[in-house]
This record gives structure tokens, C-alpha cells and sequence, in this order.
């Protein structure tokens, strides 16, 4: 339906953004690319009195090497995401992933930014830079910090963003050549919110693995580790034999949500399935 | 308190006070006149409202009217007018790719941008590009045959062109 009536501001710089917001306190909302933002208003799932448009601050654009990472700006759209050489060169896990997230014309507007804020426990980048290993920057009147995107989903929803922060970048630490990718989904349709996906990463030292990093979705209230799937295939290479161990590993690492409609058990058994598929697969970066 | 915009739509200056709450879609249809962008489940679903947004398929229910400060729109409309889509509506014509009409100004959105990504996009890939966009009337069978087949004809009156650069 139509959204209900509210205030809408730009803000230049993100001194602005938290004067803007601190004025109207808890009754803010920030809004990029408002892919999350609009529906949910148009199902009435929130209705702040102020919208502060924070989509024309220079700091949340682009996408750069700096350093040993590379920095992917909040406001990069999917569509970049998906196409950009320098994600698919040091972050292949998010352009594999990026493909599979909403449909077309969702991905030329919804923001990665946007996306990891959100902390929908479906989607697909928060699994894909908990993978990764990357660092969230987030900025605010407090000052700039980067957490771990271990530290940064919390809850259903919920991030380690206080009131008034902005989500500026994802730093993805820069992989060495030869580390090994894969991801994957089980939808029941294109663009479908996936019934259960992985994302994962390893590598490799005379063929044996010496460290594995693999993130599940759409499996609880958050993008999930799995910490003894991980345990499981170090020190030996990805063979049948590992895999299975893994498999088998991964009743340790999750506690499914028991729906009437997808029972734990079953969402349990498609996450082995799919995580055989995904280690079978692993590929260096193209 | 409504905010003053400025855009481009289907190569026209337009400047116009919006209220925020305003869509795209709304202001395109209420403002401007310009019905053939429709709107159908108004939280980014159905595909039934999508317009180019600086070339590139987007939801016109959920951008917000004022988000599109600066940009360049065309709507079904203007690629009618320029006769742009025309080999498209004549294929989906042929190909009785609609009935009651109402998805097909954004099948048509979906099929340009991927026509112009991609000349010659396989079955899967037409499938994939109208993943946003649903038909309730006729299944999807004859708008992937109307998309293809316009990708073919496309590629046919483009390959003299190309020989002769070429040479």
C-alpha cells in the first residue's frame, strides 16, 4: 500500500546525518538505496517520522585496494556487486553470492550497505563476508570502528550498529592466489529467499586444507559459522572422506528453527547436502 | 512538506514539488499522466512497475520519487515513442505474449535491458531476467519465446552492419 507521510532530508556528510538523526531520536530512519526501508513501509512494518537520505555521502562510495584489503563502499548496488573485477578478483565469495540475491531490478538499486545492515538471517552477503572474514567499517559521532563481521550480526535483525551509526564499508582482507571458493543455494525458486546456502573458503598447502572458513544462511536468526564443519576438513585434503566428516559435523554447528512448513530436521539434512555440493566445487577466484 | 525534483523523463525536463511519501510510480502516473507504468502489489514483487532509471530496470514503487533527483527515466511511454521496444511489441503481438496487458510494460523494461546486455540470452538467461515479473494471465512460455525471438531478429539486422565494419 501507499507509505505513511513522513519527513525527508539529505544529508552531505555524516556530521549531518547524526544531527538529522539525533533530533528525532529512535524515530530516524537512514535510507540508501530504501530497498528494505520502502517495502517495509508499505507493509507497515515501521513508519518513521523522518527519513534521512544518506545516499549522496562521499564516503560511502566506491570500491578500492587500500592496503591488505579492499574496501567496498556501503552504497555499491548489487548490480556492482555482481559485475565489478575488483569484488570478483579479492571478494569472489560476494560476486558468486550476488547473482542469487532478489531479482534484476532489485539488485540495480539495493545497496550492500543496505543489505548487511538489515541482518535479514536469508540473505546472502551477510553469510558471504562472514566467509570472508571481512571487517565492518561503521562510522559514528563517537568516532570510526571496525568490527568483525563475526561480532556484527547479532540477532534477528539486529547488528552491532548503535542508534545514529552508519554502515560506511566491508573490508574483505585480500586473499592469497591460490585460496579455493565456493557458493551456493537451495531456492525453491529464481530469487527466491534460499531454503539453505553456504558460503565457503579454504586453503591449501600441498594439497592438504590448513584453514577452512564456511557460513551458512537462511539456517536461524543470524548467518551462522560452522566452527566444527570448519575444524573437520583441516589437516587433511578435501577428499570424500573429509567431506563426510564435515557433513557430519554440522548437526554441531546448527539448531535450525522448527517450522510446521520445513521441519529442523529437514533444513538440517538439505544444509549437508548443500554443503557437499559447495566443498565438491571449490575453485580458485577466475 | 513537499520537495522540489528535477528529472529527465523520456528526454523531457521535468521539475515538480513531490510530497516524500510520493513512489515514482505515483508521480509518474498522478503527476505526470503517464498510466502505462502500473502498479500492482506496491512493495517491489510483481514487477508490473518498472520504469529505466538512468538505463537500468528499476521498481518504480520502490523508489521514492524524490530518490530520483537527477536521474534519467523512461517509461514505456517514451521507448514506444522513440519506437526502441517497437520489434518487442511486435513479437510479443505475435507471439500472443499477453492477454489482459497489465505485466507487460515491465516484461517490456526486463526484456530491453537484457536484450541490450545480452543480444542473443539463452532460455535459462530470459527466465533469469524476468525472475521479478510476474503474468498471472498466459505462463511464461510465450513471453520467452517473444524475447528470443527478437533477440534473433535483432542480431540478424546488426550483422550486415557489423560485416561491413569489418571489411
Amino acid at each position: 500500500m501507499k507509505l505513511p507521510a513522513f519527513e525527508y532530508l539529505r544529508a552531505r556528510s555524516p556530521e549531518e546525518a547524526w544531527q538529522l538523526h539525533s533530533e528525532v531520536e529512535g524515530d530516524a530512519v537512514y535510507l540508501s538505496g530504501g530497498h528494505s526501508v520502502v517495502p517495509s513501509m508499505a507493509l507497515r512494518l515501521q513508519a518513521p517520522s523522518r527519513l534521512i537520505d544518506i545516499s549522496g555521502i562521499a564516503d560511502l562510495h566506491g570500491i578500492a585496494v587500500q592496503g591488505e584489503v579492499l574496501r567496498i563502499g556501503a552504497m555499491t548496488r548489487h548490480a556492482e556487486v555482481m559485475d565489478n573485477p575488483l569484488v570478483a578478483r579479492h571478494a569472489p565469495l560476494l560476486a558468486l553470492a550476488a547473482p542469487h540475491v532478489a531479482h534484476p531490478a532489485i539488485r540495480n538499486r539495493g545497496t550492500l550497505g543496505g543489505n548487511l545492515a538489515l541482518a535479514d538471517p536469508a540473505s546472502e552477503f551477510p553469510a558471504a563476508v562472514l566467509a570472508l572474514r571481512a571487517k565492518i567499517e561503521i562510522m559514528g559521532p563517537e568516532g570510526r570502528r571496525h568490527v568483525p563481521a563475526d561480532d556484527f550480526f547479532l540477532d534477528l535483525y539486529e547488528t552491532a550498529l548503535a542508534p545514529g551509526e552508519i554502515l560506511a564499508a566491508v573490508h574483505v582482507p585480500l586473499p592469497p592466489a591460490d585460496r579455493v571458493f565456493a557458493f551456493d543455494e537451495i531456492a525453491r525458486r529464481r530469487g527466491d529467499y534460499a531454503m539453505v546456502g553456504v558460503a565457503a573458503q579454504a586453503d591449501l598447502e600441498e594439497g592438504v586444507v590448513v584453514d577452512a572458513s564456511i557460513a551458512l544462511f537462511s539456517v536461524g536468526f543470524t548467518p551462522v559459522r560452522a566452527t566444527a564443519a570448519q575444524a573437520a576438513l583441516i589437516g587433511a585434503p578435501l577428499s570424500p572422506e573429509s567431506l563426510a566428516r564435515a557433513q557430519a559435523s554440522l548437526a554441531e554447528d546448527l539448531d535450525p528453527p522448527d517450522d510446521p512448513g520445513f521441519p529442523a530436521p529437514r533444513r538440517l539434512q538439505l544444509a549437508r547436502v548443500l554443503l557437499g555440493r559447495v566443498l565438491n566445487r571449490m575453485e580458485t577466484r577466475p | 512538506m513537499k520537495v522540489l525534483v528535477n528529472t529527465i523523463v523520456n528526454g523531457a525536463p521535468v521539475q515538480e514539488a513531490v510530497t516524500p511519501r510520493s513512489s515514482l510510480a505515483d508521480f509518474l502516473r498522478d503527476d505526470l499522466g503517464l498510466t502505462g507504468t502500473h502498479l500492482g502489489c506496491e512493495m517491489g514483487a510483481c514487477g508490473a512497475c518498472l520504469v529505466l532509471l538512468d538505463g537500468a530496470p528499476v521498481h518504480a514503487c520502490l523508489v521514492l520519487a524524490v530518490q530520483a533527483e537527477g536521474g534519467r527515466i523512461e517509461t514505456i511511454e517514451g521507448l514506444t515513442e522513440t519506437g526502441a521496444v517497437a520489434d518487442l511489441q511486435e513479437s510479443f503481438h505475435d507471439r500472443n505474449a499477453l492477454q489482459c496487458g497489465y505485466c507487460t510494460s515491465g516484461m517490456l523494461m526486463s526484456a530491453q535491458a537484457l536484450l541490450a546486455r545480452n543480444a542473443a540470452p539463452s532460455r535459462d538467461e530470459i527466465r533469469d531476467a524476468l525472475s521479478g515479473n510476474y503474468c498471472r494471465c498466459t505462463g511464461y512460455e510465450a513471453i520467452v519465446d517473444a524475447i528470443a525471438a527478437t533477440g534473433r531478429a535483432r542480431a540478424v539486422t546488426a550483422a550486415p552492419a557489423n560485416t561491413e565494419a569489418a571489411e
